[in-house]
């Protein structure tokens, strides 16, 4: 690895001003699964690695009116230990279980895999699925984006000079709601997703009819995306498996893969209406309280 | 220019100081300057597992840690599995099961079923395997691993009965 200057500090603000005085040439350090093999393999050689995952802020993870207030360096295995995440946000506790190896997941944040910003990370079509909102601090205010916003491109996002992800809120859980987040891959574990696919459904006081839905959709265009029309196309609808295959059938219309080594962009084209289906059927049956047969893993 | 520093941490249960530049991992300085080389390099990238150890108490991949961000941690690797000169459970499992050929994985497989009993003391086959996916193989295959592992598991649980 190349030579480098290590600060740990002591507050998020003195973070902030590091990171600012360095002039694009210092890059925070959260979890480090990406960072330090992104600098092993000499993408990035950044001349000051400020360590933020002690910082107070980035390591909240706490209930209020407002929702769950999740730092962003708080790591995996912390989020899906949290038996009120599993309950209330189980998209959020699928996607963190399988993200990596248990040891990638001692270390990994979902804040850092936002920041990575790649097109598969399993973390954001989660988030975006539960309506999650980035609290970004800089030299100025704090500022508030959506999740779905936050990617600009493969590796970019919309960090401005100084800025570090504090914090990801996510809104209380509504009444009769479920949430669920899946991906494809080849083998049963450690790979990263083909194609990933995160849902949240609330439904009536009938139980039987769509009243909101989100469909968060990963490693199928340049960014995560919110599937927004079909989201709210599915509001009215009956919570049966013919809406389920139907808006699996739009989604595929949406979307625009590429081809590259894990698949090509016709497969991912049909894996994705397959997973929006399943993923809205588990999400609807846990809206319900029905016992979801998913495991993590399978 | 020189920029090292100086960390302290609790190592195998003793306090350990050293020196370290803070572009060198955890694994580099495991074994380099404190030559404790049965923590293995295997792929530098954190796919692996071969360099596996626990950090506070949770399994991680030495070489996706910087040596700077242990400074008042607790470490502890293959090398403080062993207790008073006695080989663990996990250990003479793999041992008896022949669960390893070429040898370079099974520090890790160690350390990480380790942390695996630790947390849940009766996995299913399932759960061993899911716990186990982040440390690869490329000689025996995985089923003697798995069985070492549920053997192991159920030594531990005979002891605890038993004492």
């Amino acid at each position: 690895m190349h030579s480098f200057e290590y600060s740990a500090p002591h507050s998020l603000s003195d973070a902030v001003s590091l990171l600012a005085q360095a002039e694009g040439n210092a890059r925070p350090l959260a979890g480090g699964t990406d960072l330090i093999d992104q600098m092993q393999t000499g993408r990035f050689r950044p001349a000051l690695v400020i360590d933020i995952k002690k910082l107070p802020e980035l390591n909240v993870l706490e209930f209020d009116g407002d929702g769950l207030h999740l730092g962003a360096a708080v790591p995996c295995y912390r989020i899906y230990g949290e038996p009120r995440i599993v309950q209330e946000y189980s998209a959020l506790a699928d996607a963190c279980h399988i993200i990596g190896g248990v040891q990638i997941q001692s270390r990994a944040s979902v804040g850092g895999n936002l920041c990575n910003s790649g097109p598969a990370a399993d973390s954001t079509p989660a988030m975006i699925a539960l309506s999650a909102i980035c609290v970004i601090a800089g030299p100025g205010e704090t500022r508030q984006v959506p999740v779905e916003e936050f990617c600009t491109a493969p590796g970019e996002n919309v960090l401005r000079r100084g800025e570090i992800l504090a914090e990801i809120l996510f809104p209380p859980r509504p009444a009769n709601s479920g949430s669920h987040y899946r991906r494809f891959i080849p083998r049963n574990e450690m790979d990263i997703a083909v194609v990933g696919v995160g849902a949240f459904v609330e439904l009536e006081d009938d139980g039987q009819t769509i009243k909101t839905a989100r469909i968060g959709l990963g490693a199928v265009a340049p960014t995560p995306l919110l599937a927004e029309d079909l989201s709210a196309s599915l509001s009215g609808k009956p919570a049966t498996d013919s809406t389920f295959v139907s808006a699996g059938e739009a989604a595929r219309q949406i979307i625009t893969p590429i081809t590259d080594m894990r698949g090509t962009a016709e497969y991912r084209k049909q894996i994705t209406g397959v997973l929006v289906q399943r993923v809205l059927a588990t999400a609807t049956a846990r809206a319900r309280g029905e016992p979801s047969e998913y495991k993590p893993g399978k | 220019m020189s920029n090292k520093h100086v960390i302290s941490l609790e190592l195998n249960g003793d306090a350990v100081e050293f020196l370290c530049e803070p572009r060198q991992t955890l694994l580099e300085v495991l074994r380099d300057i404190l030559h404790l080389t049965g923590t293995k390099e295997g792929c530098s990238n954190g796919n692996c597992g071969a360099c596996t150890v626990l950090f506070n108490g949770r399994p991680v991949v030495s070489c996706l840690v910087l040596a700077m961000e242990c400074e008042d941690a607790k470490i502890r690797t293959i090398e403080g599995v062993a207790c008073d000169g006695a080989l663990d459970e996990i250990q003479n499992a793999f041992l008896e099961g022949a669960a390893l050929q070429c040898g370079i994985c099974t520090p890790g497989f160690i350390v990480q079923a380790q942390a695996l009993l630790d947390e849940n003391p009766n996995p299913s086959e399932d759960e061993i395997r899911f716990y186990l996916a982040g440390n690869l193989c490329r000689c025996t295959g995985y089923d003697k691993i798995v069985r070492a592992v549920q053997a192991a598991a159920e030594q531990r649980r005979a002891a605890t009965t038993a004492g």
